[in-house]
């Protein structure tokens, strides 16, 4: 566990000082990977909450990052062409904070996730892989469907949001504001995984009903763990949203779900770190790759393959060994 | 005569045709361990499932300390104080052996909703999780991955979880299930001390360990309870020396 540890120390580490490296050589453009990076891992560390903690495989994820996304673009797009956001049975007008916004993404999300929760979590297994992907796949044609905000063309934001005492257009130190809140919800993460919570949801996933025979209520237990897991993508969505000042369906996707779980596994389910490995490697492939191949997803599935197959703890399974969960 | 801590009243269980449980009543006593036995298929584990809440009777009363729980579910028993052991041990094979008593004892506490608070931290919680491994003599093992424990150990844990519940009455399915001679020895002795602090309906196959252990003994055949009373009692029915016992016994 302390080689873990270690692992997870080394790993922030690299993904700070590789953006300071670039801000010193004058590459922006190495931020920008970084600060995405940043973001994807944020989304994977809430989906690790409900799979790595919580045992949901949830294929529907997209939502809240779109919700998160969406809430940043409609408050964004109101507040840059001065219209209130809606008027009746009171005003309420559009901002460019990025702390409001961030509030409005979790509500959002929060609340997006305790009503699909609520419906999902009747079902198990591969039922309720399929209704959370049902979900994702309504809130995608939804927002295609939403002309008012894009439609299927999605919406641009001319301007980063403000964050107070910083220029959010410098790109390091979006990187910055990124990389601060990366940190503290991993730090959430591991405070709530030794938790008591974090116990008994362990335990709910393993054995729900020896969770039930000592008074305690696997599905509440469930639900908490969904909706913490959609507020934290959800916030993840409207970094993600400003980052490329711009929203559109794709943020809804079933292959953003997909790409959201593949960061959780590649990196390790239910490793602390494991989702910000994931994600990096993930943005690593994708700017080496990228550039070589449009089908560049054929080696990232051929190495998500080699994970699935020879190293059952994703990467960080395979640096630092089996552990015991949360110890 | 004092009231029974735990009972059933004409409790009564169909699968299509079969009558799993047909109108048993049970009672359980302070200071008493109540055994259950009865050949494979006798209606045992649907009793037991009907007692704990996992499965609703289609007629008849679950009864604890007086109370009507027939309706309610496994969560509401739990805390109310039926504690139970499983046939097949349901624990957290991949936490520790504390984690799954401290998963107990926050369950006792009902304090799963603190969420940055580490459990380790939490002395209470600690020293109720340690109390029940000690008297288990799992304490060396606290720090184990539950799935590296033997199965008599595994067993062991299953009663320490429960202890740590501090219930108002024991419910354990086979608890003596896959332990060696010496293992079903001390898990019998340890048993045996255990009645006063809460009764137990002890459903179990080890005959050794029941004519050991039980102050009374409900014989159940196909669903329906042949025969109460003490062992001696037990042990010269004709009745249950037909449907059960054999003739060696």
């Amino acid at each position: 566990m302390m080689r873990e540890r270690y692992l997870n120390g080394l790993v922030l580490l690299l993904l700070f000082t590789v953006p300071l490296w670039a801000l010193i050589n004058d590459q922006p453009f190495t931020i920008t990977l970084a600060t995405r990076a940043a973001i994807f891992a944020l989304a994977a560390v809430g989906l690790n909450i409900a799979l790595g903690l919580g045992g949901l495989v949830s294929l529907g994820h997209a939502a809240f990052f779109g919700i998160g996304g969406y809430a940043m673009g409609i408050l964004a797009y109101h507040a840059q062409t001065y219209t209130p956001v809606m008027e009746v049975p009171f005003v309420i007008d559009g901002t460019k904070s990025m702390p409001v916004i961030w509030l409005v993404a979790m509500v959002t999300s929060g609340l997006a996730a305790l009503l699909i929760g609520l419906l999902s979590l009747r079902t198990t297994g591969v039922y309720f892989i399929m209704i959370t992907l049902a979900f994702g796949q309504m809130f995608y044609f939804f927002s295609i469907s939403w002309i008012a905000y894009g439609g299927e063309d999605g919406l641009s934001i001319y301007i980063r949001n403000d964050f107070p005492g910083l220029n959010t257009l410098v790109p390091i130190n979006f990187f910055a504001i990124c990389f601060t809140i990366l940190c503290l919800v991993l730090l959430i993460n591991g405070l709530v995984a030794r938790s008591p919570f974090g116990l008994a949801l362990n335990a709910a996933r393993q054995a729900p009903q020896r969770v039930q025979t000592v008074g305690l209520d696997p599905q509440r237990l469930k639900l908490a763990a969904f909706v913490l897991s959609g507020v934290i993508t959800g916030l993840a969505g409207a970094l993600f949203a400003d980052l490329n000042r711009f929203v559109s369906p794709t943020m809804f996707s079933w292959q953003t779900s997909g790409e959201i779980m593949i960061f959780v596994i590649l990196g390790g389910t239910a490793r602390l770190c494991g989702p910000v490995v994931g994600a990096v490697v993930f943005v690593m492939l994708e700017h080496a790759l990228g550039g070589l191949s449009e089908y560049w997803h054929i080696y990232l599935g051929a190495l998500l393959l080699l994970v699935v197959l020879f190293a059952r703890g994703g990467l960080v399974g395979l640096i630092a060994g089996r552990g015991v969960a949360h110890d | 005569m004092t009231d029974p801590i735990l009972a059933t009243h004409n409790l009564q269980k169909s699968f299509g045709a079969l009558k799993a449980t047909d109108n048993v009543s049970i009672d359980l006593y302070p200071g008493e361990i109540h055994a259950v036995i009865g050949p494979n298929g006798a209606g045992k584990s649907t009793l037991i499932a009907q007692i704990c809440g996992e499965l609703k009777p289609d007629a008849g009363r679950v009864e604890l300390l007086g109370q009507d729980f027939t309706q309610t579910s496994t969560l509401t028993r739990a805390k109310a104080g039926i504690a139970r052991t499983f046939q097949i041990s349901a624990l957290a094979m991949e936490d520790t052996v504390l984690q799954n008593v401290l998963l107990g004892a926050v369950g006792a506490v009902g304090s799963p909703w603190r969420f940055l608070r580490p459990v380790f931290a939490d002395k209470a919680l600690h020293s109720r999780a340690n109390d029940a491994l000690q008297r288990v003599g799992l304490k060396d093992d606290a720090a184990r991955r539950t799935s590296d424990l033997s199965h008599g150990q595994r067993r062991q844990l299953e009663v320490a979880v429960a202890l740590t519940l501090e219930p108002k009455a024991f419910v354990m399915d086979e608890p003596m299930a896959g332990l060696g001679a010496e293992g079903s020895k001390t898990l019998t002795s340890f048993l045996d001390g255990l009645r006063d602090e809460a009764p137990i309906l002890l459903v179990e196959h080890d005959m050794d360990a029941v004519f050991a252990l039980a102050d009374r003994i409900s014989v159940l055949v196909y669903g329906q309870i042949i025969e109460t009373g003490t062992v001696d009692q037990i042990r010269s029915s004709k009745a249950v020396r037909e449907a059960y016992l054999g003739s060696d016994t």
